[in-house]
């Protein structure tokens, strides 16, 4: 078979000890620049990118690839322990995994994400494989009012994680759509909310800024101030038995991996979409079907391995828009496919056809990569969790430095830190008053998609608001997002009568 | 408690009207020059919906019974303020005198004297960090932090390191 | 504090190694050198044809040792590049930073008033000028100009013409499209020349004026029809697209891929630069990746660059007037 003779090829030159070693030093480095907050895969992949014109091209794809995996895999790591995501898309894996750690948990919950993740590159990269080329169309179908459909899909799947109090969730949702618009009106080209006419606002409140600051400084004075009564991580221990036992954890999982890692693959293969709305509807949909749904939020491991699948498999995904079509999904294949037009490959429908030695290549480095980020992830896994096992104010006073060195580090601003601190003490006094803090965060990562395919279709449709449904692919997604937005709504009037409980975030 | 949440309300309130403001610099209706809703548009609306909202919770604490507890840990206000003030100085003086001195001050403050820790595990972090951060970020991710003043003594580790 | 540094240096040498490539190279001119590694800010965001180009810059510089300290770019996209100018304007004088720019250099501070004059910046080398060309999908049966004309009257408001944000150049583009034939489409704005060109194939828009090199992948699976070219001549790429002033029209538009650099940069550091681009300039790979992409190399330094950024200014303060966009 052709296909098998393609990947057997492209095993033969990434199997080589050079590319092993290679593999090897990527994966690791990637790991670390992911798991710092602030940093990942985008910033792996741009310091590598210039190197790759002075290495053969085959290991330049090679160190690629383990890069961009070790940052995906590095991601879950911060989320974790720190309960800072260190990417949008590790968002949903502090649900659960923060809570995991604080219980002592650390070792079960990063040996699920690492597990996880292995599963969801491992199916993603076989789908891959397989159908590369014929999806490519499907992500052509999309236009502006399917990708809205879908991030209103997203959006609904976590309309439930806000915990109780309806009105406060709906002030965060407001809170993070607004600070979304802040910066540059794309459709009219002006800028807006500029407050106090800082020259910072122009490019926008970036995602890692609120991240970082709310959960990162935010959740330093929040534990400060609560050490008194209870510390607030309880020591970890990671033994081979604890390994073992995790395994057989993970194996029960297999359901809730295989929908997260189809589910992550399709969603990151939509140009536009990405690995952020995919890793969130996973939570959401396992949220939703599994038993022990009610347990999501207070250290689950299934809630870990929900969302590590699909953000894993959508990065794999949304390589398929970047070869095919030519579009990056991320600010990461943004940068590879740069890297594509410098070695002289252009992208698009006819390059699996005349470039087939790099296609397989790469598709061969990504499982090559995959296995190795696992187990070098796992090899860790005592490694970090003996950095929890640090003093309380030694490890509180290092995050903080990391938050103002990671916030510092994406954008080279000090605006950006100004408002980490700004935004640390006001999610600090919010999460007080049990405002929930996921809906502002996940709300500014979903919000400028949202606004511009919204208005991009009501321009190309000169206002008709009907062109939402009436065109199959959306309507259906917004028939499913209507069902999502319904059902939590009927739960929530019947309970309504009973007393409320306390907020999960 | 109900105090704190009344002032939160309130700030969220005022919050939404700054904004709304801000949000009038564009159209806010349609835009008949692009076409679709102008620039302004979805943050005004948002913001209104976020004014409701937060009236709603101001409104509600009025209604309901008075919530057991204070908001904060008076005893522990003090630690939380102080760690504050110390972010905040840190941050003014990175760009002063860089981030090779600010950040190890914070390091020595927290651990020393708000920590209580022992010489020996201070000194170590305090100089152990600022290394670990040169050669993380600008030696191997290329990502320059701020110096300040103290950006002349870096030349020779330009010259050896790039 | 030293003591510890030193013996830590050669540790880290041999960690840092694998990810660091020599580059400890002779300088190329005499006299000054950078001292410190080199801020190349790009006015766009990352991904974008903008970044692209910078950072194959980066890596080309990286490559031939053309300077003795690294190229580091730092994105600075917001407000359609208002960010960067005023972050260039604020480091007037510094001789460690150059700017990459494109057109937003001279729309930016016509259309919002962010208190930069371009003219107070130093023109440092203009490495390509980028071309613009009339697209359909092939799916539309369209093939030449006439044909196209025809169907956009046809279509009137219902002709959706796809491209970057309102202001930008291609709806600058699509504006002189517009007054020239007498049309009236609707314009759609998408976030970067991918998105519009895949909305392209797709089916979402009708239209587009998108560069050569975005649409290239679609084009040779042959999914996409280029109609006319924006350009003086032909372009080497698509000898058999005819251009505009051709077909007896007026529209000349080209995207120029330039560096600049603050204020009163000191003199020796301009020729520096200067220096470093020109020998860019002549490498092959660069003149190869010139021709693959279809841009047009067309090295410009010194006053005379600063001559045609005003020019160009010029005339795109009387293109954005008549577009009744200038503020």
């Amino acid at each position: 078979m052709e296909l098998l003779s393609h990947l057997a090829d492209g095993f033969a030159t990434s199997l080589s000890p050079l590319n092993l070693m290679i593999v090897l030093i990527g994966v690791t480095a990637g790991l670390f620049i992911g798991a710092m907050p602030g940093l990942g895969s985008v910033n792996g992949v741009a310091i590598v990118l210039p190197l790759t014109f002075i290495v053969p091209p085959n290991s330049a794809i090679i160190l690629l690839a383990a890069i961009y995996y070790g940052a995906m895999y590095g991601g879950a790591v911060s989320s974790i322990l720190l309960g800072i995501p260190g990417a949008s898309t590790a968002v949903a894996t502090t649900f659960d995994g923060r809570p995991m750690a604080q219980q002592g948990k650390a070792g079960l919950a990063l040996i699920a994400a690492a597990v996880a993740s292995f599963v969801g590159g491992t199916i993603s990269v076989i789908l891959f494989t397989l159908f590369a080329v014929p999806l490519a169309d499907i992500a052509l179908a999309f236009g502006p009012a399917e990708e809205f459909a879908l991030v209103l899909m997203a959006f609904t799947t976590f309309v439930g994680l806000g915990g109780d109090d309806v009105l406060k969730t709906i002030v965060m949702i407001c809170l993070g759509l607004v600070l979304s618009t802040v910066g540059l009106d794309l459709i009219s080209g002006q800028p807006r909310l500029i407050f106090f006419d800082q020259p910072g606002f122009y490019s926008g409140i970036s995602f890692l800024v609120l991240a970082i600051g709310v959960y990162g400084i935010g959740e330093v004075l929040y534990t400060i101030e609560t050490s008194k009564t209870a510390p607030t991580v309880t020591a970890a221990k990671i033994t081979m038995r604890e390994l073992g036992h995790g395994l057989r954890e993970m194996n029960r999982l297999w359901k809730t991996m295989s929908l997260g890692s189809f589910l992550g693959f399709f969603v990151g293969m939509l140009p536009a979409a990405g690995a952020t709305p995919a890793a969130l509807m996973s939570y959401g949909v396992a949220k939703s079907i599994s038993k022990k749904g009610k347990n999501f939020g207070k250290g689950e491991i299934e809630g870990v391995a929900a969302p590590e699948t699909a953000n894993n498999a959508a990065s794999t995904g949304s390589l398929l828009p970047m070869l095919t079509l030519g579009i990056p999904g991320s600010p990461t294949t943004a940068l590879l496919l740069g890297g594509m037009v410098m070695w002289g490959l252009v992208p698009g429908p006819m390059l699996f056809i005349e470039q087939p030695d790099f296609v397989w290549g790469l598709i061969s480095s990504l499982y090559t990569a995959n296995l190795a980020a696992v187990l070098v992830n796992i090899a860790l896994i005592p490694l970090f969790v003996w950095a929890l096992r640090m003093p309380f104010t030694v490890l509180c006073s290092l995050v903080m430095v990391l938050c103002i060195v990671g916030g510092y580090a994406p954008s080279q601003k000090m605006h950006d830190v100004w408002l980490i601190a700004g935004f640390g003490v006001a999610g600090y006094l919010l999460r007080k008053a049990d405002y929930p803090l996921a809906p502002l965060v996940l709300a500014l990562v979903l919000g400028p998609l949202m606004e511009k395919s919204f208005r991009q279709t009501l321009i190309a449709e000169q206002g008709n608001v009907l062109a939402f449904v009436e065109r199959p692919i959306s309507g259906t997604f917004m028939a499913i997002a209507a069902l999502f937005f319904v059902l939590p709504l009927i739960k929530y009037i019947r309970r309504s009568g009973k007393k409320t409980v306390a907020p999960a975030e | 408690m109900l105090v704190a949440d009344r002032v939160i309300a309130g700030a969220l309130m005022a919050l939404s009207l700054y904004f709304m403001w801000h949000a009038t610099v564009l159209p806010i209706g349609w835009n008949g020059t692009t076409g679709g809703p102008g620039g302004g548009g979805f943050p005004f609306w948002l913001s209104a919906i976020m004014l409701l909202a937060s009236s709603g919770i101001f409104l509600r604490s009025f209604k309901t019974n008075a919530r057991a507890g204070t908001f904060f840990d008076m005893s522990m206000l003090r630690p939380v303020l102080e760690v504050i003030a110390a972010l905040v100085v840190t941050i003014a003086l990175m760009p002063i005198l860089g981030s090779y001195i600010a950040i190890p001050l914070f390091l020595f403050w927290y651990l020393k004297i708000f920590g209580r820790h022992g010489w020996v595990l201070t000194l170590s972090l305090v100089i152990a960090t600022p290394i670990f951060l040169f050669f993380f970020f600008e030696v191997t991710i290329k990502i320059l932090l701020p110096k300040g003043i103290t950006e002349p003594l870096f030349f020779p580790l330009y010259a050896m390191f790039f | 504090m030293k003591n510890t540094l030193t013996r830590r240096v050669t540790l880290a040498l041999a960690a840092s190694a694998a990810l660091l490539a020599g580059t400890t190279g002779a300088a190329l001119a005499e006299g000054w050198k950078p001292m410190k590694p080199v801020e190349m800010v790009i006015m766009a965001g990352q991904g974008g044809g903008a970044d692209r180009l910078a950072r194959l810059f980066q890596s080309m510089i990286q490559k031939e040792n053309l300077s003795n300290m690294p190229m580091l770019p730092v994105n600075k996209g917001g407000g359609s590049g208002a960010e960067a100018l005023r972050y260039l304007k604020d480091k007037s004088g510094d001789p460690h930073v150059i700017m990459a720019t494109l057109n937003s250099y001279y729309t930016t501070p016509l259309r919002t008033d962010i208190g930069v004059d371009i003219e107070e910046f130093t023109p440092i080398a203009r490495m390509a000028i980028d071309t613009f060309v009339l697209w359909v999908s092939a799916d539309s049966g369209i093939t030449n100009l006439e044909e196209y004309v025809a169907a956009v009257k046809e279509a009137g408001k219902d002709w959706k013409m796809g491209g970057t944000g309102t202001g930008a150049e291609d709806s600058l583009v699509t504006a002189m499209l517009e007054k020239e034939f007498g049309l009236s489409m609707t314009y759609v704005p998408f976030e970067g020349g991918g998105d519009v060109a895949k909305n392209l194939v797709g089916g979402h828009v009708n239209s587009t004026v998108n560069n050569p090199s975005e649409q290239m992948g679609f084009y040779n699976a042959g999914k996409s029809v280029p109609i006319a070219a924006f350009t003086p001549e032909r372009i080497e790429a698509f000898p058999d697209v005819p251009t505009m002033t051709e077909l007896g029209h007026d529209l000349v538009y080209a995207m120029q891929r330039s560096f600049v650099a603050p204020p009163d940069m000191p003199e020796e550091a301009v020729a520096y630069y200067t220096e470093m681009f020109s020998k860019l300039n002549e490498l092959p790979e660069w003149q190869k990746y010139t021709a693959d992409e279809a841009l047009d190399r067309d090295f410009l330094t010194g006053d005379e660059l600063q001559q045609y950024f005003l020019t160009e200014r010029e005339k795109h303060a009387e293109l954005l007037s008549a577009m009744g966009e200038s503020s």
